[in-house]
């Protein structure tokens, strides 16, 4: 059995939709590889940002 | 006047839908279908890596549809098209979910599906000639 800590998950996560998404939303490869890379900062960026805000919240 | 790409794909002929089924059948068949190897290859390692280690990670496949989460998650999984009635058949994936990572399998299961139904409407987008 696999068991990742929850940012592996994340990074694993990111990595696979980001993927799909670079590819099914833009038609040439290198604005696919631009937009995927986007999406995975984005993901993985986001959730560090908000890990943040709720240790902050959690005190 | 048809512009040439729409011209293109009245040419191909067969049947139309063929790339969205065989997509969501099997992950980056629709874009195998269309001679895009290496964006199917890649639609096709994504969505398959992201069902495996959802099971791996003993997630739970939806059976039944019980209330609106249960039916939302159900139809997640039935995304991933023989992939889901395969596991479904050979009993892979949790009953109840008893781990912490098995909730993470379980979503990573769903999103797998719904990245697959996303990837079979793109092989029907260029089967269609909407996109290149």
């Amino acid at each position: 059995m696999f068991h990742p800590d929850h940012f592996s998950a994340v990074v694993l996560f990111a990595l696979f939709a980001s993927v799909v998404f670079g590819i099914t939303q833009r038609e040439t490869p290198p604005k696919m590889f631009r937009y995927g890379a986007y999406c995975f900062v984005i993901f993985v960026g986001s959730v560090i940002v908000l890990s943040w805000v709720m240790k902050f919240i959690g005190g | 006047m048809a512009t040439p790409q729409i011209k293109k794909t009245e040419q191909a002929g067969g049947f139309i839908y063929l790339p969205l089924i065989a997509g969501w059948l099997v992950p980056g068949a629709g874009h195998f279908l269309l001679r895009k190897w290496g964006r199917g290859a890649l639609l096709a390692v994504s969505v398959l890596g992201m069902f495996s280690i959802g099971l791996a990670m003993q997630g739970k496949l939806y059976a039944g549809a019980h209330d609106i989460l249960d039916m939302l998650g159900l139809a997640g999984d039935l995304g991933n098209g023989l992939l889901y009635f395969i596991a479904r058949a050979g009993g892979w994936g949790a009953d109840q979910v008893t781990v912490t990572t098995g909730d993470y399998g379980t979503r990573f299961i769903v999103v797998a599906g719904l990245l697959n139904v996303i990837s079979a409407v793109d092989a029907h987008n260029l089967r269609t000639g909407r996109k290149s």
